[in-house]
């Protein structure tokens, strides 16, 4: 039976703690910060637009590249919010998130052996699409350096066949992101070696400290740079599944080729319900920012003060603190907290290797939520201390 | 809008040492902003949302939005007549509106015979009132920003990456 399936796919190494999963989703009365998207619907004049759109019979394919009202609608918002000059003709493709972004970007690049630079803990999926894709993912463990990369780290890891870098700020799982200066030193390198940024940015908005610099707004980053981007995090929109990339016309026109083939276009739908977030949700993305630092503030606080060490993130809505003092990895504290106090969390080694220690926690919870499972937290840490 | 605020009129519940946590500031500091606003009459009140139709027995059964036509007096102009009206502990919100009508009064009354007997007699013999028109509210949706309706359920996986 096995040999119908390709040789590529059978060896990519499933996720280990799927059967973790399963567990979580078999149980009833879960607190869950296990959960990857914000607790917030969609705000309600972009669920609207997607409504009215249906209304009106907008029900047909739009161009490949997506719908020029949402891409002049983009180019628009990082002119004037940063100032980055993307033509939304030939410089923009709408995609159906960023994953499907990503995924075009590491087939539309990559020869056989080709390198890519991928800084872990990383989001699940970088890795194998370029495994997928016939490339080499170079995994840079960050753990050491306070789960931030820095420019000596990349440079370790470049040879000949390295072409790209994954970077993901504020990461996904670890909510740490760059200032300026951080992300200026970082450009310096890639420039010189001449490698590739892929910049996924969804969490972008969600940033707290300081204000976020998209990668390409660098000295001479643009043109060295693929950007993705999408409505999931910042609008509550992981379902309608849109996002986009913007880099150099020549990877635009070859990740579209693909995207022409496999996807055609993003559903209309959700493509006219995102021209509307990017007019009028603007307020909610300020709103639900406030009220995730708030949750921020007081879960990094209870965390460390209940005993799970945990760095300050800058962004998104994760905590990964480490759990190496309770003596159990970050999968057995995952399972027993699940079992014992009916509390999910996500563990640490779904992100790269040597992250056992780990726990990825979401705070994208109601505050009261939070509160609860901090206290069961405490409790289930209690008992293990005797 | 100042960050105590804003929690605050989300959920009046929330602790002086829960806001401290959200917004990283000491308890004390938390719990002397609030006291000066309420001093400064910023916070009026604290109280419980609570959907009437819900509730047995409520002397807010029957809610009716009255427009009211008022002849202004001298010097004093709507300010003394609203007054006289607003005083009644029937009228549970009062506006000066611009338009057709002047106020506009919500009034709340255990049956439509309660609100019909106030209107009659209390509202219409007044000096100063010209005029009004009673709408009997049907169906709450939607007061002071909440939606009156059950909380919906968590629709999002319980897991995911």
């Amino acid at each position: 039976m096995k040999k119908i399936i390709s040789k590529k796919v059978q060896e990519m190494q499933p996720s280990g703690i799927r059967a973790f999963f399963d567990l979580v989703l078999g149980m009833k009365d879960v607190i869950s910060l296990g959960v990857g998207e914000p607790d917030f619907v969609t705000p309600w004049p972009v669920r609207e637009a997607g409504i009215t759109s249906l209304e009106e019979g907008f029900t047909s394919y739009t161009s490949n590249k997506g719908l020029y009202k949402l891409r002049l609608s983009i180019h628009r918002y990082l002119k004037n919010n940063y100032g980055i000059d993307y033509c939304p003709d030939e410089e923009m493709l709408i995609t159906v998130g960023v994953s499907e972004a990503y995924d075009l970007a590491m087939r539309a690049l990559l020869n056989p052996g080709d390198k890519v630079l991928v800084p872990t803990p990383s989001y699940v999926s970088y890795g194998p699409l370029v495994d997928l894709a016939g490339g080499e993912p170079v995994y840079i463990s960050t753990k050491d350096n306070k789960f931030k990369l820095i420019p000596g780290l990349i440079e370790k890891n470049i040879d000949k066949k390295t072409r790209a870098i994954v970077l993901n700020y504020p990461a996904n799982p670890t909510g740490i992101s760059y200032t300026k200066k951080e992300l200026s030193d970082i450009n310096r390198v890639l420039l010189k070696h001449k490698i590739l940024a892929i910049s996924d940015e969804v969490y972008g908005d969600l940033t707290y400290d300081f204000a976020h610099t998209p990668f390409p707004s660098l000295p001479k980053a643009k043109e060295n740079t693929l950007y993705l981007n999408g409505f999931s995090k910042s609008y509550a929109m992981t379902g309608w599944r849109v996002g986009f990339a913007c880099g150099s016309k020549e990877i635009i026109a070859a990740m579209t080729k693909i995207h022409q083939y496999t996807i055609m276009c993003v559903s209309i739908t959700s493509q006219m319900a995102a021209c509307e977030a990017l007019v009028t949700g603007r307020r909610s993305v300020e709103e639900m920012k406030r009220e995730y630092k708030r949750r921020r503030e007081f879960i990094i606080d209870a965390l460390n003060r209940i005993g799970l060490n945990c760095h300050k993130p800058q962004g998104a809505f994760y905590a990964f603190p480490s759990v190496k003092n309770t003596g159990l990895s970050g999968l057995e504290f995952a399972q027993a907290l699940l079992k014992e106090e009916k509390v999910a969390v996500v563990p640490g080694s779904a992100f790269g290797k040597g992250l056992d220690d780990y726990v990825r926690i979401s705070y994208a919870s109601s505050f009261d939520n939070l509160k609860e499972a901090i206290s069961r937290m405490d409790k289930f840490l209690r008992r293990r201390n005797g | 809008m100042d960050e105590i605020l804003e929690i605050l009129s989300k959920d009046a519940r929330t602790t002086p040492e829960d806001i401290a946590k959200m917004l990283k500031k000491k308890p004390q500091n938390i719990k002397e902003a609030i006291r000066k606003y309420e001093k400064e009459g910023v916070i009026l009140k604290y109280r419980a949302v609570i959907n009437q139709e819900m509730v047995k027995d409520t002397d807010a059964a029957v809610r009716a939005l009255i427009e009211v036509n008022i002849a202004p007096q001298k010097d004093v102009g709507f300010d003394k007549i609203a007054e006289r009206i607003y005083s009644f502990p029937e009228v549970s919100s009062c506006y000066l509106i611009s338009g057709t009508y002047d106020l506009l009064l919500i009034v709340e009354g255990k049956d439509l015979h309660t609100v019909a007997r106030f209107v009659a007699e209390k509202l219409s013999p007044l000096e100063n009132v010209k005029g009004t028109a009673t709408h009997f509210l049907l169906k709450k949706y939607k007061e002071d920003g909440v939606i009156l309706k059950h909380r919906e359920e968590n629709k999002r996986i319980a897991i995911s990456y």
